[in-house]
């Protein structure tokens, strides 16, 4: 008995062999780009164009709709059900949502960027508007009336002289296999009755009563526990190990070793764990010094070789007088740090692979696993499972490839793979170290003249896409090589992400020095590029505001002209009750804005800081932000996303830095490697949200994380006098910038 | 912060007062000062202050943990009573901000606060009476600059007659010897330097020394161990029972960074005596160790521990027959060996424990401690993390755990009275939850 | 070799190592889902269960010292269909965005209001500080306990009219 995931397998045996279903085809066309379509449909509508993509009905009523993304924690999979059940005119709870499945679902890439609104909600909410119109119309047709006098209602249609029909009753005569349209007749805001409102989520009663709910969860029958032993540092090899005891160990079933990549699969999960430990044990590897010797602040990345890509350049000769400044910022590498290690579960039998997984892209992984496993795509399945939350590329790709690798040598068996703690922290990819320089002029006006902007970053995103991303793929006898880099500069941008400042300032020039040079691997964390260029640009607003001896919520409001930012930043500014009183000492409070990617959510957030003098101590007391997100979906959604975005971003400005010496990673847990806990935690959190009914989705999801660090600095600045540069923000550091001897 | 142990010494000097009736002359009053926090004092002054505050630990006596540093209102709990650690903020009202320096100098050398009052020996100043002028001076500068701190400490609540301040003249007269420190002429500079600092500020034997029946440092002993809060402090003479022996480096490591390879991580008390150190300069480090370790001699025990297997841990567990095994041994395997088999360094990883001086200690206090309660996580700094088994481990298993592990691990005997032992530490935990 | 355990009130016969940590025992040999793998090193808190009343770290616990002791998860704090004081405060406030510390953090909380009812927000973040969650929805979570700890008040019929 399957204790978990009864519900993607048995769903489509239902859907395939029931009869009456209304299921003409199974629609998932190769995504086709928009320039080969007459049309632009709404959102992912416009790739996977057919309705029954992503909505069916079958005979009985029973409503299911299918997305491409993945509930992350995000809360996602309660946004899409409410987009889905306004449109429909049904009840929340009659919707069955199928989520990432490269058996089921339309492809819609990654879920990242906070995009799965904007990209899926869009292509659901347009889709079911379309699927409700074809059943008011073929209740017309079946009732000889103008469709004018019909209506949906809660699972049916009626019409005004009382009749009424089923969903169920209509779907056999209702084609859903049809092309959408690029217009969909969307409900107006003012009839809504689900969306723009706080629907509880729909997964947190099974995860507060110990239901099924994570891929860690999945039980299969006859399922294999394994584990694998990474190298001691990026740059070992395995020479040799004596698996001979291993073997014998109690529930052991099979040492594999590929190369380097080495796992062993037991019976019982703490067997495997045993047996993974004297596995390590017995291993011999030649370990070479790779990593950079090196503090937590990554000044070493200026050594490396960088290739310079402009961002904007809209320099014009005649720059005029002021005052210039400069300022350099600093952030180390970071870690997801996910709380559960990242895990997968991979049956191979008969020549196909199936992966149940937490990866944020269910068919980009597959295509990777079907390349590392030589297999044709279509022999290889990945299904999403929710993990433990990932804020962006974390282990989940590479623990599914580890899983596929190890199931291969064990047909007919599922096998669970769990990451151990030290493994998930020291193998991750993680958010890049990044370096920023600042130089502008102030005129005397008190208006910034030219704006230069430089950074250095790896790429943020490794992401699979071909087996090279794949960790284990690297250490296979054969291995793959990891993917080349490319630097593209596109309006949503990686780790140029917010790098052009949202401000009215003439002659901007932004350069990005893409180093390809990668001693440690990283890839996409929560906000990308837009965490550090954010807190760069906007501490630097607040330096600037501070020559020009203005107030830095003023300054910010001088140089906009987006009249939805001024909005947030008043909003956030006016709740936040913000003025230039003065504050007790070591107090201070601090302001940053940005709109993610300067095309998603509005953000502003306002801080509160208490410096603890002796030790250093920062302490956030309150966070008060507003945000602007589009037309609102679940607006408590919004606000529990963005409470855990300041309190993440606190998290990773005040306390994180990964660590290393010239060989291994040494911020291998949590005690290496400290986060927020409950001690440092505010006393006050608020979330403002300014409503927009009727606007197009701004993705919300990572907004805050720039604004807070830099709201952070501000602060601190501001209840010391001194400016921090360099995150995180340790006791050590506050306290030598105070001179606190 | 050494509450309990100096807890009992003012509950044993209580006695004293309460069986002589003795009253003696308070010293003289001095005048207070204009706030000195309106003063400003030569930045190198300051630095050398905050030093010498870091090797007196201050702070930790002074602060409520979570609260304003140096604002006083420790709670040190005793049988008689609770006496508060004082408010040593430059706040006037309620702290120091109208001393004099000479007036601090003073507290330091006699034990006696501005108006004259004696004051309680919880107060090291048996040691602190060894202040140069010079260090009294930087010491008075630093406090000054502090923050200051409106906070007044909660009356001590010490039962009749304990609360007579008086009769602390007759412990002065009994045990104070006052400084300042005599140098060794035939010793180093340096060694004559750590001889201060270790005696003096840096009250060592505070904890380190064992007590006599009222509550004074036993001189003619000093550094045969000790206890605080708790927590036995190991001798620091020749009868150190570190399995391998400390030398200058291996002391020097431990004291800035609270850990060595050799010798594991410090907790209890020590915890924050190394966390202060850190900021110590090396060269006063370096000293302080050369002066311990010369007390501790060349003397055993020699070379490592027999270390019947300590490595190996979970992948080597001895699978008994048909899973006999003695208890002991079963619960070390399940519950310490996937730390404690050696394959992570430490200070992170758990020290292998043939090397522990807690498994090789005459008693098992500190041992049990560890167990019981871990080291437990705190904010935002990297340290090691232990969890604790009180929870978990009933008095039975500890002890069969205890037994096979000091077997094990350990050169010295069995232990004796562990019941007594583990009832003292539990009973210790519960009351501190309660407060 | 077979290890008898008390869990959420049922006697559980486990053939299992006596050595196994607790937290495979419940997740693999009895299928409960409450308790998570974070560490396995006492450092996060995902696995914490309540032993006779403490909370404590399942990842560490061999069960061989557990015979006869009671267990309790989050299953042992009520189901889908009777959620228990705690459950429902978690969902009255939305308190998880992953939800993967949650069970923990429920069960450290559940030790807590088991000592002291009228627990303060003090105490609860003081009694959670073992427990991490990278989502950081800590200010939910001290929200929802403080919400079960009203809520097993009324239960009692104390706090008439909050
Ligand atoms: S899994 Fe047990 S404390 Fe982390
Ligand atoms: S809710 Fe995700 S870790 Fe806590």
């Amino acid at each position: 008995m399957m204790d978990a995931l009864d519900h993607p397998l048995v769903t489509r045996r239902r859907f395939l062999g029931a009869g009456g279903a209304l299921v003409v085809s199974f629609s998932l066309g190769p995504r086709v780009g928009a320039a080969q379509s007459a049309f632009v449909r709404p959102g992912d509508l416009n790739d996977a164009r057919y309705l029954d993509a992503w909505i069916r009905i079958d005979a009985e009523g029973r409503i299911s709709v299918f997305t491409g993304k993945a509930e992350l924690g995000q809360g996602i999979r309660t946004a899409l059900i409410q987009l889905a059940a306004e449109e429909l005119d049904v009840a929340p709870d009659s919707i069955h949502l199928v989520t990432a499945d490269t058996g089921l679902t339309p492809n819609e890439g990654y879920t990242a960027g906070s995009r799965s609104i904007v990209d899926s909600g869009t292509a659901i909410r347009n889709a079911a508007a379309q699927v409700r119109d074809l059943l008011v119309a073929a209740a017309a047709a079946r009732w000889q009336l103008p469709p004018a006098r019909l209506k949906a209602e809660n699972g049916a249609v009626v019409s005004d002289d009382g009749r009424t029909l089923q969903y169920g009753e209509l779907v056999a005569s209702t084609q859903l296999h049809v092309v959408a349209q690029p217009q969909s007749n969307l409900k107006k805001p003012v009839f809504s009755r689900v969306m723009g409102k706080s629907l509880a989520r729909v997964d947190i009663p099974a995860k507060v009563t110990g239901g099924a709910a994570y891929v860690q969860d999945l039980r299969l029958p006859k399922m294999l526990h394994a584990r694998v032993v990474r190298p001691p540092g990026p740059g070992a090899n395995l020479l040799d190990v004596d698996s001979g005891a291993v073997t014998k160990m109690p529930g052991v079933v099979k040492v594999i070793r590929d190369g380097s990549f080495l796992a062993v699969a037991a019976v019982g999960e703490f067997q495997a764990i045993q047996a993974m430990r004297a596995l390590a044990e017995a291993a011999r590897w030649n370990e070479r010094p790779t990593l950079p010797r090196a503090g937590s602040v990554p000044t070493f990345i200026l050594n490396f070789r960088a290739e310079d890509h402009t961002v904007r350049d809209t320099r014009t000769s005649s720059v005029r007088a002021g005052r210039a400044l400069e300022a350099t910022y600093t952030r180390p590498y970071q870690c997801h740090a996910s709380i559960g290690p990242s895990c997968a579960v991979a049956l191979f039998d008969k020549g196909s692979i199936t992966v149940w997984t937490h990866t944020q892209g269910v068919y980009p992984d597959r295509a990777a696993i079907a390349q590392m496993l030589r297999l044709p795509l279509d022999k290889v399945r990945c299904i999403h499972m929710e993990g433990a939350g990932c804020y962006g590329h974390n282990g989940a790709d590479d623990a599914a490839a580890d899983t596929a690798l190890i199931a291969r040598a064990l047909p007919g068996r599922p096998v669970r793979l769990e990451w151990m703690r030290e493994q998930e922290h020291a193998w991750e990819p993680y958010g890049p170290a990044m370096i920023t320089k600042i130089r502008a002029t102030l005129e005397d006006s008190g208006s910034i003249s030219d704006w230069n902007y430089e950074l250095w970053s790896n790429t943020h995103l490794t992401r699979p896409g071909s087996a090279g991303a794949l960790l284990p793929a690297q250490s296979l006898a054969q291995p793959f090589a990891p993917d080349e880099q490319h630097v593209e500069i596109t309006p949503e941008g990686t780790a140029d992400r917010n790098s052009v400042p949202i401000y009215t300032i003439p002659n901007q020039h932004i350069v990005w020095h893409f180093l390809r040079e990668m001693p440690l691997r990283t890839s996409a964390l929560r906000a990308l590029g837009a965490y550090m260029n954010v807190f760069s640009i906007e501490s630097f607003m607040d330096e600037l505001a501070h020559a020009a001896g203005a107030d830095p919520v003023q300054f910010r409001l001088r140089h906009l002209r987006d009249e939805r930012a001024r909005e947030v930043i008043t909003t956030a500014a006016k709740a936040f009750g913000w003025s230039g009183s003065a504050l007790p000492r070591n107090h201070g409070r601090g302001f940053a804005f940005a709109r993610y990617k300067n095309l998603a959510a509005y953000c502003a957030v306002a801080i509160d800081v208490e410096i603890e003098r002796e030790t250093g101590r920062a302490r956030m007391t309150r966070a008060v932000a507003a945000v602007d997100s589009g037309e609102i979906v679940n607006p408590d959604g919004i606000r529990n996303q963005t409470e855990g975005g300041i309190l993440q971003s606190m998290s990773w400005t005040l306390f994180e830095a990964v660590t290393f010496d010239d060989t291994r990673v040494t911020s291998i847990d949590w005690s290496t490697y400290p986060v927020l806990r409950f001690s440092s935690v505010p006393d006050r959190v608020e979330v403002h949200l300014v409503p927009r009914p009727g606007r197009p989705f701004l993705g919300v999801g990572e907004a805050a994380q720039g604004p807070t660090a830099a709201a952070l600095a501000n602060a601190i600045a501001n209840a010391t006098g001194k400016r921090l540069r360099d995150i995180p923000f340790t006791p050590d550091r506050v306290r030598a910038a105070m001179g606190v001897l | 912060m050494n509450g309990n142990r100096r807890a009992v010494n003012v509950a044993r000097v209580a006695l004293v007062v309460g069986a002589g009736c003795v009253v003696s002359a308070c010293r003289s009053d001095i005048r207070p000062i204009e706030p000195a926090a309106t003063r400003t004092f030569p930045e190198s002054l300051v630095r050398r202050g905050a030093v010498l505050a870091a090797i007196g630990d201050c702070q930790q006596c002074h602060t409520v943990p979570g609260g304003s540093a140096f604002a006083g209102g420790l709670p040190l709990q005793t049988p008689f009573g609770t006496i508060y650690s004082t408010n040593i903020t430059p706040d006037v009202e309620t702290g120091i901000g109208d001393w004099s320096q000479q007036a601090l100098i003073r507290a330091m050398r006699e034990g006696v606060d501005q108006e004259g009052e004696h004051l309680y020996p919880a107060f090291p100043y048996d040691h602190f009476t060894l202040i140069t002028d010079e260090d009294g001076e930087a010491l008075y500068a630093y406090l000054m600059t502090r923050e200051p701190v409106h906070a007044v400490a909660p009356r001590n609540d010490l039962r009749f007659p304990f609360n007579i301040r008086q009769g602390l003249a007759i412990w002065k007269r009994l045990y104070l010897r006052k400084g300042p420190y005599q140098p060794d002429t035939s010793q180093s500079d340096e060694w004559n330097r750590g001889a201060y600092l270790a005696q003096g500020l840096g009250h060592c034997g505070a904890c380190h020394t064992p007590r006599n029946a009222l509550g004074a440092e036993e001189r003619q002993h000093e550094f045969a161990g000790g206890e605080a809060e708790g927590w036995t402090a190991y001798a620091l003479d020749r009868t150190s029972p570190a399995p391998v022996s400390w030398n200058v480096e291996s002391m020097l490591a431990y004291l800035r960074r609270g850990w060595h390879a050799e010798h594991g991580v410090a907790s209890g008390p020590m915890q924050s005596v190394t966390s202060d150190l850190a900021s110590v300069p090396e060269s006063d480090l370096h000293a302080i160790a050369t002066y311990v370790v010369s007390r501790m001699g060349e003397g055993p025990p020699e070379g490592k521990p027999s270390s019947n297997g300590g490595a190996g841990g979970a992948s080597q567990m001895r699978q008994g027959a048909n899973g006999e095994q003695p208890l002991g041994a079963a619960v070390y395997d399940g519950a310490c060996a996937s730390c404690h088999d050696g394959t992570r360094p430490l200070p992170f990883g758990g020290i292998e424990l043939g090397l522990s001086t807690a498994v090789n200690a005459p008693d098992p206090r500190n041992l049990i401690n560890l167990v019981l309660h871990g080291l437990p996580a705190e904010e935002a700094e990297a340290r090691p993390i232990m969890p604790g088994f009180a929870g978990t481990m009933s008095d039975g298993q500890l002890t069969a755990l205890l037994q096979y592990v000091r077997e094990r691990f350990a050169t010295g005997p069995a232990w004796r009275d562990l019941d007594k032992y583990i009832k003292e530490a539990r009973d210790q935990a519960r009351e501190k939850e309660v407060s | 070799m077979t290890v008898t355990l008390n869990v959420n009130g049922r006697t559980r016969t486990v053939a299992a190592d006596p050595r196994t940590p607790l937290l495979y025992v419940l997740r693999n040999d009895l299928r409960l889902n409450g308790a998570k793998f974070g560490c396995g090193l006492g450092q996060c808190g995902a696995c914490t269960v309540v032993i006779d009343g403490e909370a404590v770290f399942s990842c560490v616990t061999p069960i061989l010292l557990l015979e006869g002791r009671q267990i309790t998860t989050v299953e042992g704090l009520g189901t889908l269909e009777r959620p228990g004081a705690l459950q429902r405060a978690f969902i009255e406030k939305q308190a998880a965005q992953c939800g993967y510390c949650i069970p923990g953090m429920m069960m450290r909380a559940h030790a807590l209001l088991l000592k002291r009812p009228n627990a303060t927000r003090d105490e609860i973040r003081k009694a959670l500080e073992p427990n991490l969650c990278r989502c950081c929805t800590h200010m939910r979570i001290l929200d929802a306990v403080a919400r079960a700890g009203e809520l097993m008040r009324e239960a009692r019929g104390e706090d008439q009219g909050t």
